[in-house]
């Protein structure tokens, strides 16, 4: 667990330009897309998992087995829900030309 | 504490290499994801680069060396107890019901990165250097500040819970009290990484602080709250990135940081307010403020006739949604309104503010739903230069962000904030269900001006009759 000096640096390096990058990344999503846009880092941030399933498999003891195990639970709801949710919302955003079949029958015929 | 040799990868292994070219090819799939969600067109192939980064990712670390077999079971049980809970939580839940689920979901996360916290303390107890007890220290308490904040957050959002800001004197002292505890018993193990009874104190403030952190936020100023719960969540994960020395949890954590700090800036720039004022400040100086205004002036109110006739006889409306439509669930009846006002010949556009609504963007989802098409959807900016040439503005359970107070009324609580200039266009309906005033208690000088036709009601019904009128078929169904 002695995390060395060494990655200490190179994990601020790449938090730093992470950021950096994100930010840029980031600003320029529509207002539009902003609540997609919180469902898919909402699901990102479920990056735990990977630390979850470590601790799970590994079983270092009964409670870190117990508590990994929630972990796991938890972090799966948070990724499956949240790339679902994402993807429901977007499926949804269409153009004018795009509008469904349906919808558009709909108008001709009022 | 047991024979960690078994657990070391060393870095010059083939699985070392492999391991980390999976967790680069997530990270790189992440970025993708953000960077397509930039355009709606693109934003699709976006989820699906983010689901591949996230099972790279599980793929690189179930080949990480220690898991045993009896882990693999475990790990596949988790694995399917949780998709089975997340499944229906991400395709059952109505888009009405968006902003708390998507809390709820943040408080999953946290919870998971808080428990990988505390399992790694124990673990590695009394051998943590400074710098890594620090981190996993600050770790533990955001993990489980956005625990109980999330569960708060959505709590409130579901009315499960008041939605009422709650403010008592003193609150920011008991809060940063709270805080305060939980960062001198961190100090504390930085210096005696031994101390295992401080970690549960720390937990148990973790926990009291997302609680006291979420009791004076309003419903108003969730969007902003949410956001920073986000940004919260994805630090945590980078801390986390530390401790386990994990580059892929240091970007997807920095990622998803980055990005509720941005969410958060917008919604506090819309609303003229700096991070503090939201999160300390609530609303509590208001209750001086309200009433002193007395009246205002009378107000003139429209049948469902009048305001179908106007609606009709309009070249452009535009309809201004706000929390009230999403309450109403009208949604659908709004677009079967515009739908039937342009087989009139009356052009349709809606103006969506940066803070309508519970979340970041929460219009545009719902009226998404309703399959309105999304260039229909403009910006405070796009929309705000239009509103002279405009004929209607249908105002719908919106309030304070129509607020023409705003721009000169220094007293006023939003003073400042950005509006729509909907008291710019000729004729201005406002359908509401009482005069009661919006959530910032603030009296709205436009449902007296005289441009301005109340129309009472629930959102969805007086939708209902609209359409009924515009339409024509009011001689068959008389109101």
């Amino acid at each position: 667990m002695n995390v060395s000096t060494e990655f200490i640096i190179t994990g601020l390096f790449v938090f730093a330009l992470a950021g950096f990058l994100g930010f840029e990344t980031i600003r320029r999503v529509p207002r539009l897309l902003h609540t997609p846009l919180m469902a898919l880092t909402n699901a990102l941030s479920a990056i735990s998992l990977v630390g979850s399933l470590v601790v799970l498999g590994r079983q270092y003891s009964t409670y870190a087995t117990i508590l990994g195990f929630i972990a796991v639970v938890a972090s799966t709801i948070n990724v499956v829900g949240g790339f679902l949710i994402t993807d429901k919302m977007l499926r949804m955003f269409k153009t004018r030309q795009q509008k469904p079949k349906k919808a558009a029958e709909a108008e001709v015929g009022s | 504490m047991t024979e960690a040799a078994h657990y070391f990868l060393d870095p010059n292994s083939a699985r070392a290499v492999i391991i980390g070219l999976l967790y680069l090819a997530g990270a790189i799939g992440f970025v993708l994801s953000l960077k397509w969600m930039s355009d709606a067109k693109t934003a699709r192939k976006g989820i699906f680069a983010g689901e591949m980064g996230f099972l790279l990712a599980v793929i690189g670390t179930l080949i990480m060396p220690g898991i045993t077999s009896t882990g693999y079971i475990y790990i596949a049980i988790a694995l399917l107890i949780g998709a089975a809970i997340g499944v229906p939580l991400g395709l059952l839940v109505p888009m009405t019901a968006m902003p708390q689920r998507i809390a709820l979901s943040h408080a999953f996360g946290a919870l998971a990165a808080g428990l990988v916290g505390i399992v790694e303390f124990f673990n590695y107890t009394p051998q943590i250097n400074g710098f890594v007890m620090a981190v996993l220290g600050i770790e533990i308490v955001l993990g489980c500040l956005v625990f109980t904040g999330s569960l708060m957050a959505a709590g409130k959002l579901q009315e499960i819970l008041p939605q009422r800001p709650f403010v008592y004197p003193g609150q920011i002292f008991v809060n940063f009290g709270v805080l305060g505890v939980a960062i001198g018993f961190i100090v504390a193990l930085v210096i005696n990484p031994g101390l295992t009874w401080a970690i549960p104190i720390i937990i148990v403030c973790g926990l009291v602080f997302g609680v006291f952190l979420i009791i004076p936020i309003g419903g108003a100023d969730m969007p902003t709250v949410i956001a920073l719960l986000n940004a919260y969540a994805g630090i945590s994960a980078a801390l986390l990135g530390f401790v386990l020395s994990n580059n892929l949890l240091i970007v997807a954590g920095a990622l998803d940081g980055m990005s509720g700090l941005i969410l958060a800036i917008v919604m506090c720039r819309a609303m003229n307010r700096s991070f503090s004022n939201v999160l300390f400040g609530a609303f509590g100086q208001l209750e001086e403020s309200t009433g002193e205004h007395g009246e205002m002036g009378s107000i003139r109110t429209a049948s469902y006739d009048e305001a179908g006739d106007i609606l009709k006889n309009s070249r452009l409306v535009v309809i201004v949604p706000g929390y009230g439509m999403a309450v109403a669930q009208a949604q659908h009846k709004v677009r079967e309104l515009a739908d039937t006002l342009a087989a009139e010949g009356v052009e349709v556009k809606y103006a969506i503010h940066p803070v309508a609504g519970r979340m970041p963007g929460h219009m545009n989802v719902l009226l998404a739903e309703a399959q309105v098409p999304y260039d229909q959807l403009l910006d405070m900016e796009e929309i705000n230069p239009e509103f002279p040439q405009v004929d209607v503005v249908l105002v719908l359970g919106a309030n304070d962000v129509v607020n023409p107070s705003a721009r000169h009324m220094k007293s006023s609580p939003i003073y400042g904030m950005p509006i729509l200039d909907v008291d710019k266009a000729a004729c201005v309906m406002v359908v509401k269900r009482s005069m009661r005033p919006g959530f910032a208690g603030v009296e709205n000088e436009l449902f007296f001006n005289e441009k301005t036709l109340m129309v009472f009601g629930d959102a969805k019904d007086v939708m209902g009759e609209l359409i009924t009128e515009v339409s024509g078929n009011r001689d068959s169904i008389n109101v």
